[in-house]
Parts: C-alpha cells; structure tokens; sequence
C-alpha cells in the first residue's frame, strides 16, 4: 500500500494524568523519535480527576502523523489522544503579549494596526505598548510582522490551545 | 479487602509473593539494604546473586522469555541502576516483560547531588516501558502491582520502580489486591471481526502467500504457536520467521522455510519478495528483515495482526492492520476460515511451493567441513544434533555465532530461543543462561557465545559456580569480532581496525580459576566427544572452540538491497557488494 508523502500539519489533543513526568514522557517522544513539535501547550482541565490537556501542533507526512498519534496512545499516563485536523472542524486560539516601544508616528501606527486586529493594549508608558492579541497562529504571525518596522521589543506566545466544533467532549 | 500494615520493604516483598515471584536477580547496596534485609528473613523468594547490574537484567530476560512470566531485578541507586541501563534497553527492544526494583535516596534527598543519587526516572525514561518514582508510602502497594501489571500486559516491556529508602522504612498500609485496573492502559487483545474475514478472504485467494511471523508470537504464549501450526497446516502456507520468532513454528516442519531477512535463507526471503499476499503475524518489519524498503515484497497485498498499534505502518504501509493478541487473532481466524469454508487455492499453491522447492536446492547453508579445521556452523549442527533427545535451551551473544545459530540450530517449540535481536547487546547470552536455568534447573542450557562478547560478562562465571548452575557455554573461538572483521571486509577494503580479538585468556584455566570446568577443542573429530563430556558434566562448563578464524556468515543481505539480491557466498575481490547508499546503514 502507498502512503502520502505530503508534509501535514496537525493539531492533537491529549488528555493526560496530571502527574510528574507526564510532559517530560511526551517531549521525550518527540525528541528521540524525532518528531516536530510545532507548538505545545498544557494545563489541568480536570481538579478532581487531576487529568491536564496537551495541545500539540505537529508536521509530518501520513504515516509519520499516524506513528505520532501511536506513540503517544503507548504512554501509560495518557489516556485519549485525538488529531483534531482530520476529525472535523475545531476552532484554535492562541495568545500573545507583545511589546512595542516608539514614539510619533511609529506609535499611533502601532495603536491603528492593533485596532484592526482587535489587539487591547494590557500596558503603556510614554514610549511603549503591551498588546494582548488572541486568535488564530496565522494571525498572530501577521500582526507580529507588522510591529517588526514600528519598533517589536518582546514577544510572548502561549502557544495553540485547541477544541472541538460541537457537542462532543473528548 | 484485608488491610495490613508493614514496612516499605516488606510491602515490596510481600507484592512480589502475591505476583507468584520466586527468584530475584541483584545486587545490593545501601539505599536497598531494607529489602534486603527483609530478603534475609523469609524463605519464599530466592535471590541470585550477580556479579553486575547488567547481568541482573539480562538473566531476568532469560528467566522470562524461557518461561513467559516476568523477571525480576533488584538494584541499588545511583551506579546500580545505571548499570541497569543496558538490560532495561534491550528487554524494551525485545519486548521482554521485566519489573527491575532500583534503591533511590532517600525523598528528602532527592535533587540535592546525595551519595549514590542518579536520576533514575528520568535516565531510564526512554529504556523502559513505564517507570515509577514512588513518593508517598500510601502509593507502594499499589505501584508495586500496577507494575507488573504494565510489564506483562499489551507488549510486554521492563518497568522500572524506584524506591526511596524512607519509603522502604516507613510503615505504610499493603492491599492484598493483585488484580489492577488501570484507568488510561488498556491495551486491546480481540481483533476486529470483520477485519478478521477480510483477511481470509485474502488469504483463501493468494496464489503465493507467506506466512511471516515474530516474536509476537512468543510473547503472546505457547498456545499462540500452536495455533499459528494449526492455522498453517489448514491453510498449506509456507512459514518464515524472524530471529525473534524461532521456535513459533516447529523448525522441522515441511512448511517452514527458515529465518528471513539479512541473514535468513534464500527460500526464505525469495518467497517473501514475490509473495502476493502476506500475512505477518507478531513482527515488526525490522530493518534487518525487509531490505530495501522501496522493494520490500513489492507485489504483496500486507496483513498485520500485531498488539501495539503503533507497530503498524512504522516502516511499511500495510493494507489489512488487525489490532489484537496473537492467540486471539489466530484463533478467530481459524474459526472464521473454517466456517465460511474458505480453501486454499490448491493449484496455485501447488505452483508456488514448486517454485519455493526450486529455491531451496540452492542449498544456501552448506558449508563444507574439512577433517582439520572445525567450522564454526559444523559445531552448532553437531551441538544441535547431540542434543536433540534434551531438553534443551540455547542463549546466543551477538555476532556471526549468533547467526549460525539461527539458521544451523532448530527449533521446536517455543521459548527454547533466547537472542538479543533488536538492541544486539554483546554480554547477553551468558546471563541470560544464567536466569534460564534457575527456572529449569534439570535442562541442558548453553550459551552459544563469541571468544569477544563473552568476555562482556564472563564474571558471571562466580554466579553460576556459586548456585550450582550447570550452564554451558559453548565459544565459537575464531579470535576475531567476527562480525565486525565481515562488514570491514564488505565495506573497509579488509581493513581489520580492532577487530582482532588480541590478549585472549586461557579459557580452560579461567573456567577452572572460578571452579567451573574448561574443555578446548581443535579437530572436527574431537568435537563429538568434547560436547558429550560437556553434557555429562553437571557444572557450569567452558567450552573453547578453535573453529576457522576467516568463516564469513552467508547467505547476507548486503544493507541497502533487496531481498532477491542476495549474496550466496564470498563476492570476488574488487567487487562492490554494498553501493554508497547502503554503506551508511548499520
Ligand atoms: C547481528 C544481528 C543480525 C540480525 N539479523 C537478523 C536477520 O537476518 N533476520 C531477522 O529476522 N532478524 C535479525 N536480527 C534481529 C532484528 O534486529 C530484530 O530484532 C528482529 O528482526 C525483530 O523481530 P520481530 O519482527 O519478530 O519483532 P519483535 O522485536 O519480537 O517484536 C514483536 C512484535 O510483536 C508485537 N507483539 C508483542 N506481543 C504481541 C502479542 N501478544 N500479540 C500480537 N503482537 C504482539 C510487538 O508489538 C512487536 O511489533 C538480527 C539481530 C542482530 C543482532
Ligand atoms: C555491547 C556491544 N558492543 C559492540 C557491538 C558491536 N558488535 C557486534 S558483533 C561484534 C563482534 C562479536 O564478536 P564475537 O563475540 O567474537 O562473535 P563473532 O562475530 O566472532 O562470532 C561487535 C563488536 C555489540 N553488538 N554490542
Ligand atoms: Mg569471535
């Protein structure tokens, strides 16, 4: 049988006893099978049954992406892996707080851009803004090329935190 | 539910009685001396007494593949554990179900450089199905049997748990619960259905199947060998199996063809490459079995049944995976073969088989023995033939002697074979003996070793002096790493960069230093005596054999070719047997 050879992208949600070791299994995954990780997030969804969520945004061709999904099941700890890019529509945000320092000019274009890309301004000094920006990678991408000429200073990413489109839990 | 409570240590012993241990392979030391003082006060678990860490393990591999239950190592922190490393690889490699119990300083100790302190759970992270750091006293019991639990479920695996010393101290509540249920591992062992009669179908309709099995097949137990013989013998198919898998299928049978894959037969790997429809069974397309990987049995329809989903489509892309258990799969698929009244397509099988027979006058093991100078594959036929009314488990270490092994010893049945196939861990056969013949103390057990790998382990010679265990080790003495001398002969220009095994011991003096018996051996008409003296001895004995020191193992596979490009013999000089592309393969 033949398999794609195209580079994917994939988003998977991973639901995760919430104990130690946990992340340094997953990342330890990837760097010895050497895998990609694109992005990677993690926090307890669940107090009582101390379960955490893991976001991973990953690429590789088909069977690479199969092997993954594989390899991560085989994790004693874990307890659901899902690809959320092939079981239907979901909906992925993440959060940035980015730092701008200008004056003039550079800064009221800072304050446009930010406002048409529904960015809050979450601090500010006389030459300087943090913006909070949420929403899909591509855009926070795009809005982070565009601070670059009006004077980017810093720039924190949450990284993706992603779910599924409708009723279903995981 | 009964609750009693105990000390740390005697909850660690009292778990392994429930799990029915009865030996222990370690090594002791400070932060695991609560346990072994507990060991010191019972009598329902015997300890064995290694001489290092590695050894500890590889004889708990012994005693687990020999037997199908799990083996169990004790080692102390920091350098014990560390030494550990090696075994734990290669029981993961293998899929060997080992729980190995490590000392650990103790938890208020934990992070600060303490004496004896190594980062055991996170060093063996990577070389282990699962680990423990167990933190809290309340969580012993129930660790030590999820433990065991984890190692012997699903794949098997070594799990590794690693005990504090207050912990071991501390009294704490033991639950008499053997039973776990573990709420994310819950490995599947029923195969799908209807996947199942998908796959009959296939297989009622091949014109050229094979059957290509693993050690999934062992790992799943006797009754899994028995069905694959069974299903086998249904259906007509001729059988191949991997280093891994001998003794799945009875190696005396009509329709086995031998091992595949670098080192397989002609037969073996000829049928594989013109198969139509394959049928793999617990094995997983290792390296060393499919050659090339673009030509990899390229005309084939590929069924997989294997337990661990992620096995499938790793190297090849296969057209039918069935998740599940061996025994349970095959066993389903007998069912399903019979009652829908599928055949076997008699006359293309007859054509296929006549084909296979071709294959098989080519004769790919012969060698020639003269009257003075022993070849290596002439010693293993004679040890093979000179056995055959024993009971009899063979170990291997890891070179050309090894593969003699597999392809001039035969096996019957299963959990006769002990081999380091997937990490090849020179050292292994010797201890792992070891651990073989404390669970059958009136077999015949041999190590068939390599003058350089057994000299990895060799102060397990004290071990088994001291218990009595009559293990034999039988050296294929051609004072070279052979194997390596191979590759440097087919890549190198001959160039023999520390191949040569210089500074070798007198090994009949070293035997009889440790108080074991030495027998060295010179002449093909030596050889016969020489291993009934072996046999008739009942102590651990060390055999010497001087056999040609220029063999070279065939038929080979070079790296980076094919199954149908096999190399029969010695390539004439100049010739370029492995092109750019296969020589950075290992
Ligand atoms: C010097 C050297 C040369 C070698 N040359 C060869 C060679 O010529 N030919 C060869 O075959 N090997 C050779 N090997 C060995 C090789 O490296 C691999 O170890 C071996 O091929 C793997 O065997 P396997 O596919 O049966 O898999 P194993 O490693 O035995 O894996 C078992 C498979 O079965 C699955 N499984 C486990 N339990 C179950 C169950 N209950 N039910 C269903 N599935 C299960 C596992 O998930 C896994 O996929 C060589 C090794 C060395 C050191
Ligand atoms: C621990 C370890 N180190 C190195 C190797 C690489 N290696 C594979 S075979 C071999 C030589 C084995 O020599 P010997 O035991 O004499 O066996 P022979 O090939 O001569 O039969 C070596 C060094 C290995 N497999 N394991
Ligand atoms: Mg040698």
């Amino acid at each position: 049988m033949q398999m794609s050879t195209e580079i994917q992208c994939h988003t998977i949600s991973v639901l995760v006893d919430n104990e130690s070791g946990v992340l340094a299994r997953v990342i330890g995954l990837f760097s010895g099978r050497g895998y990609n990780i694109e992005s990677l997030t993690v926090s307890e969804v669940d107090p009582r049954e101390k379960l955490s969520r893991i976001t991973l945004v990953t690429s590789g061709t088909e069977m690479v992406i199969e092997q993954i999904k594989a390899q991560l099941s085989r994790l004693v700890p874990i307890h659901t892996v899902r690809d959320l890019t092939v079981e239907g529509p979901h909906v992925s945000r993440e959060l940035a707080l980015i730092k701008v320092a200008g004056i003039g000019e550079k800064r009221v274009e800072a304050l446009r851009i930010a406002d048409i890309f529904r960015a809050n301004v979450v601090d500010s000094t006389n030459e300087s803004f943090v913006f909070e920006i949420v929403g899909k990678t591509d855009k926070l991408d795009a809005f982070i090329k565009l601070m670059e000429p009006l004077g980017l200073i810093d720039v924190a990413r949450t990284g993706v935190a992603a779910i599924a489109r409708g009723s279903e839990g995981l | 539910m009964a609750q009693e409570t105990m000390s740390g240590a005697k909850i660690v012993l009292k778990a392994l009685v429930d799990q029915g241990v009865d030996v222990i392979f370690g090594y002791p030391g400070g932060a695991v001396l609560p346990i072994y003082d507990e060991l010191f006060q019972q009598n329902q678990i015997k300890h064995v007494l290694v001489r290092h860490e590695q050894a500890a393990v590889h004889a708990a591999e012994g005693y687990a593949r020999s037997t199908g239950k799990v083996g169990v190592v004790l080692v102390t922190s920091g350098p014990g554990a560390t030494n550990a490393v090696t075994g734990l690889t290669d029981a993961l490699m293998d899929s060997i179900p080992v729980v190995c119990l490590t000392g650990q300083v103790p938890t208020h100790l934990i992070g600060n450089d303490a004496f004896q302190e190594a980062d055991t759970t996170g060093i063996t992270r990577q070389c282990t199905k699962h680990n423990y750091l167990v933190k809290k006293s309340d969580d012993l019991a129930r660790t030590m049997h999820e433990a065991f639990y984890v190692a012997t479920t699903g794949r098997p695996g070594p799990v590794v748990i690693d005990l504090p010393k207050d912990i071991l101290m501390l009294p704490a509540p033991y639950n008499a619960t053997a039973k776990v249920k573990h709420k994310s591992y819950k490995p599947q062992v029923k195969g799908d259905l209807k996947k199942i009669e998908e796959a009959v179908k296939l297989l009622a309709n091949a014109r050229k199947p094979i059957i290509y099995g693993g050690g999934g097949i062992i790992n799943s137990g006797p009754g899994a060998s028995q069905l694959l013989t069974n299903f086998a013998r249904t259906t007509g198919f001729p059988v191949t199996l991997t280093l891994m898998g001998l003794g799945a299928y009875p190696a005396s049978d009509q329709q086995f063809l031998g091992m595949l894959g670098m080192h397989g037969t002609y037969e073996a790997n000829m049928a594989m490459h013109d198969c139509d429809v394959m049928l793999c069974v617990g094995a997983r397309f290792d390296d060393r079995v499919t050659g090339l990987l673009s030509a990899f049995a390229p005309n084939s329809k590929k069924i997989h049944i294997d337990i661990d989903p992620s096995s499938i489509n790793k190297n090849v892309a296969v057209d039918l995976p069935i998740i599940g258990d061996v025994a349970h799969v095959l066993e389903d698929m007998l069912k399903i073969w019979k009652s829908t009244q599928a055949k076997s397509d008699a006359r293309a099988l007859e054509v296929w088989w006549k084909q296979i027979n071709d294959w098989r006058k080519v004769n790919c093991l012969a060698f020639e023995q003269g009257s003075e100078i022993i070849k290596p594959q002439y010693a293993i036929r004679r040890l093979y033939e000179l056995t055959r009314g024993r009971e009899t488990y063979i170990t291997t270490e890891v070179g050309q002697h090894q593969m003699w092994a597999a392809q001039h010893f035969g096996f019957d049945k299963p959990n006769q074979w002990m081999t380091s196939g997937g990490l090849g861990t020179m050292g292994y056969g010797f201890p792992s003996a070891i651990g073989v013949q404390m669970a059958h103390p009136d077999a015949l057990v041999v190590d068939i070793s390599g003058e350089a790998s057994f000299m990895m382990n060799m102060q397990e010679l004290s071990t088994a002096v001291q218990y009595r265990l009559p293990v034999k080790v039988f050296i294929l003495n051609n004072m070279y790493m052979g194997m390596v001398r191979q590759w440097q002969e087919l890549l190198h220009g001959s160039r023999y960069s520390e191949s040569y095994s210089e500074a070798l011991p007198d090994f009949v003096k070293l035997a009889e230093s440790f108080g074991a018996v030495g027998i060295r051996v010179q002449k093909p008409d030596e050889l016969d005596g020489a291993i009934k003296d072996m046999m008739a001895v009942d102590r651990p004995v060390l055999m010497d054999i001087l056999v040609d020191q220029k063999e070279n193992c065939y038929p080979m596979i070079p790296s980076g070719k094919p199954h149908n490009q096999m190399l029969l013999g010695p390539v004439a000089a100049g010739t370029e047997a492995i092109a750019d592309e296969g020589k950075v393969l290992v």
